[in-house]
């Protein structure tokens, strides 16, 4: 399914005056780039970028009037390529007729904002990237601890709930539970959300649906986190080969973003919520530039060539 | 792996109770289970992410098994959301 802003969504959001008023909004962007068509204005337009929203400022508007007017009634037919999502003036500066002209024949809205072209530029690219960020659903719990964002995953009834539940009870906030929706914003940051309908609750086997704000109030909730953090929750396996140590680091990719990933062994007696709590201050501690099992190593490391 | 396009056909879509006893049917399944709607896929056996879909009557969805009896549980499932039980 392709994603797409649709100009009535941009113009409602940045309050925009449409121009042409006639014209239906109903064309999308699909890049978050914007584009400042100068050398187009100057009769260069091998490389045009017509799928991009087109900005006119002081600058090309300026321009543009200085062009005799045969030449500026070719070049403004140029510049409304049928393909353009969009024309915007900056600085709620004066359309010029031509310009007007063009983008009704060939049906591309021209809409006007008051703000400068590089703020306006700056606000527009960070609310597309935001849009046009690739989305989808994980399995798995979503919860902030210590500020950490940590993505619990691990089969059914493994007790990914159960952990969060306990986590909540030890002061830290749910974002999503059982299925967590994630927007790559940009490359190496994921940000989760839980699907509106499923917003602050909690399902545990045996006594149902909870809802995670009333019982536990405000400060046991997150609307959104980026998640630095997967803890995988699996059935022990005797003889497994677990991490003793903590010096290897194992990472697991999720859309195009490499995580650091731990694999914790479940079996009773392990109290799950507390592992996840000591892990997550662990990789605060890695953050902070303490890194214990390097540490360790070196202590190791020393003792071993003092004995020599 | 084994999938399957249904349109569902319960009269309230997959409400809180169909949802629950669907994701109760699929936990008999020992295959890894999805739901698929649009972009959205969710695992079968969880009920929050079967319900965070929001599956309405006259909603397409697919529903893709891996595993041991993949065939029979993407058919049981597929029978639950036409209304079959």
């Amino acid at each position: 399914m392709s994603i797409g802003v649709k100009i009535d969504e941009l113009q409602a959001e940045f309050n925009l005056e449409q121009i042409n008023k006639d014209l239906p909004l109903d064309k999308v962007i699909q890049t978050s780039d914007l584009y400042r068509p100068g050398l187009e204005l100057a009769g260069f337009f091998t490389y045009y970028p017509v799928d991009r929203l087109q900005l006119l400022g002081k600058t090309e508007l300026s321009f543009i009037d200085s062009l005799s007017p045969d030449v500026r009634e070719e070049r403004m037919r140029k510049i409304c390529h049928p393909e353009v999502p969009a024309i915007c003036i900056t600085r709620g500066l004066f359309a010029p007729n031509d310009l007007v002209n063009a983008a009704n024949e060939v049906g591309v809205p021209l809409l006007r904002t008051l703000t400068a072209t590089t703020k306006f530029a700056g606000k527009v690219t960070d609310y597309l990237e935001h849009r046009l960020a690739p989305v989808s659903t994980l399995h798995g719990v979503l919860v902030d601890v210590y500020g950490i964002g940590v993505l619990i995953t691990g089969e059914s009834g493994i007790g990914k709930s159960e952990a969060a539940l306990e986590l909540i009870k030890r002061g830290h906030m749910l974002v999503a539970d059982d299925a967590v929706q994630i927007t790559q914003v940009t490359e190496g940051e994921l940000s989760g959300t839980a699907p509106n309908i499923i917003k602050h609750l909690l399902e545990i086997r045996g006594l149902g649906i909870m809802d995670v704000m009333i019982l536990f109030g405000a400060g046991a909730v997150r609307n959104k986190k980026n998640i630095s953090l997967v803890v995988r929750l699996e059935t022990w396996r005797e003889n497994y080969p677990y991490d003793r140590l903590g010096l290897t680091e194992e990472t697991i990719r999720i859309m195009d973003t490499e995580l650091p990933k731990l694999t914790i062994p479940v079996r009773p007696g392990r109290n799950v919520a507390v592992l996840i709590e000591v892990a997550a201050m662990n990789f605060r501690s890695k953050i902070l530039g303490y890194h214990a099992a390097e540490q360790f190593v070196t202590r190791l490391e020393n003792s071993l060539e003092e004995k020599e | 792996m084994y999938k399957q396009t249904v349109i569902v056909k319960l009269d309230v879509g997959l409400h809180a109770r169909p949802a629950a006893y669907f994701v109760r049917e699929a936990g008999r399944f020992s295959s890894e289970i999805h739901v698929i709607k649009g972009t959205a896929k969710v695992n079968a056996k969880s009920i929050m992410g079967v319900m965070s879909l929001a599956v309405s009557k006259g909603t397409e969805i697919t529903i893709e098994a891996t595993g041991r009896d993949e065939q029979e549980a993407v058919e049981r499932l597929i029978g639950i959301v036409r209304g079959e039980n």
